[in-house]
């Protein structure tokens, strides 16, 4: 199993953020992005995931040596935490339980969400929203994991857990990609620092560019 | 099937719980329909005549009510990001979104039309064409709205461009719909009207998902 990327070039409404990027990730790897706002690791992230298609380039994912569906290895946690106010804690992640054929207990347990379970999302606070949205990861085996600044709104000992879940996940033969402003305590991650001044190549739009001829 | 059943019974639900909307598109309809013989006069004979088309407009704008919060939702709490990189093909997770659509719009009036027939005087043989033409006409409401709903689904207050998008395509149905109804209550044949306006449904049944993915993949991006 493993991930590479070649070459992506990625553009976000019309400026190029990505220009020519390559990087390689093997089974049990992390690769942590660290950058300042707007250095590209949000749009880096969504080009892997396919969510950006990329303007040249290719992401490729292999299982067993063969190209696999990305979108079949792939849990998603973006800076939205996929959580629907109206329903309790429990029936939220009972949502993707069943949406992925898992059992919620063993996430619920690993989030410390047990003692909120039957209260509505609406009234959860953003740091308990975050970690409803990040026990998710855990339902399904999912080979790879893209986090976008996954420890927004947590306290200490939340993002103790969540990288405790993360190396979990390494451990398992798992692989991942994360952006982060915080340091998490993952000894043998990898790092990619990405930088806007290497990263924007200027518009991507030869119109935008001004180059109108 | 199984993550389909799953986001099915979610949006089943989410439509019940407060604000959903699930009911607002029967009581809009009702509304609608029961105004009608207060504003035109108790004149049975006129009312029965137009009652057709009348019931088919109202169908069409209890329909449009909800449509524009049928991906928005989901596009802004991150729901539909997840859902797009997810096993489900974006075009199952459209499909199912427009059948919970129009199982909690699109079926209760369907079960409703009955009364709301015998209210405007539509002649007893017109009666199970209505319910018919309804049953077979709404699923393209759903269908055919899923595609503006997506196109709409990152602007603001998207719910009037959506109509203005969306009412147009509607015609063929309404024509077919009232036509067939109205077709019945004359004693004439209605079945070939009523099959045109099963294949503008079975069109946009096939269409309606694939037209939709496509729209929320460009305002994913």
């Amino acid at each position: 199993m493993g991930l590479v990327v070649e070459d992506l070039v990625l553009s976000r409404g019309g400026r190029r953020v990505i220009a020519g990027l390559s990087l390689a990730l093997a089974e049990g790897e992390a690769l942590i992005l660290r950058g300042p706002n707007g250095a590209g690791k949000s749009t880096l992230l969504r080009g892997i995931a396919g969510l950006t298609p990329p303007d040249s380039g290719r992401v490729l994912l292999t299982v067993d040596g063969r190209p696999a569906e990305i979108g079949e290895h792939l849990a998603w946690a973006g800076h939205l935490d996929a959580v629907k106010p109206q329903l309790t804690v429990a029936e939220n992640l009972g949502f993707w339980a069943g949406f992925e054929g898992a059992d919620p207990a063993a996430a619920m347990a690993a989030l410390g969400l047990g003692a909120i379970a039957d209260r509505p999302a609406a009234s959860c606070s953003a740091g308990q929203r975050r970690r409803l949205g990040l026990a998710r990861l855990m339902l399904a085996r999912r080979a790879l994991w893209l986090l976008d600044e996954p420890t927004v709104s947590l306290d200490a000992a939340s993002v103790a857990r969540v990288t405790a879940m993360v190396a979990d996940h390494l451990a398992r033969g798992g692989m991942a990609v994360v952006a982060t402003h915080v340091e998490l305590d993952l000894p043998r991650a990898r790092r990619l620092g990405l930088t806007p001044a290497a990263g924007a190549g200027g518009a991507a739009d030869p119109f935008l560019a001004g180059d109108y001829a | 099937m199984r993550p389909a059943l799953a986001l099915l019974l979610r949006d089943l639900r989410l439509a019940l719980r407060a604000g959903g909307g699930a009911g607002l598109g029967l009581a809009f309809f009702l509304t609608c329909v029961l105004l009608m013989p207060l504003g035109i006069g108790p004149d049975l004979a006129m009312l029965s005549r137009i009652a057709p088309g009348l019931l088919w407009v109202a169908a069409l704008l209890a329909a449009l009510l909800s449509l524009d919060r049928l991906f928005q939702a989901d596009l802004e709490d991150g729901t539909l990001e997840v859902l797009a990189v997810s096993a489900l093909p974006l075009e199952a997770v459209a499909a199912v979104k427009a059948l919970a659509h129009w199982l909690t719009t699109g079926l209760p009036l369907v079960l409703a039309a009955p009364v709301l027939g015998l209210t405007l005087g539509l002649p007893a043989q017109a009666q199970p064409w209505l319910v018919a033409s309804l049953a077979a006409g709404t699923p393209a409401l759903s269908f055919i709205g899923a595609v503006g709903a997506g196109l709409t689904v990152g602007v603001r207050r998207g719910g009037l461009l959506l109509s203005v998008m969306v009412l147009p395509l509607y015609l063929p149905s309404l024509i077919f719909g009232a036509r067939t109804v109205a077709l019945a209550a004359q004693e004439l044949d209605p079945a070939r009207a009523f099959l045109l306006l099963g294949a503008i449904t079975v069109l946009s049944l096939g269409i309606g998902p694939f037209a939709a993915a496509a729209a929320l993949r460009i305002n994913l991006r």
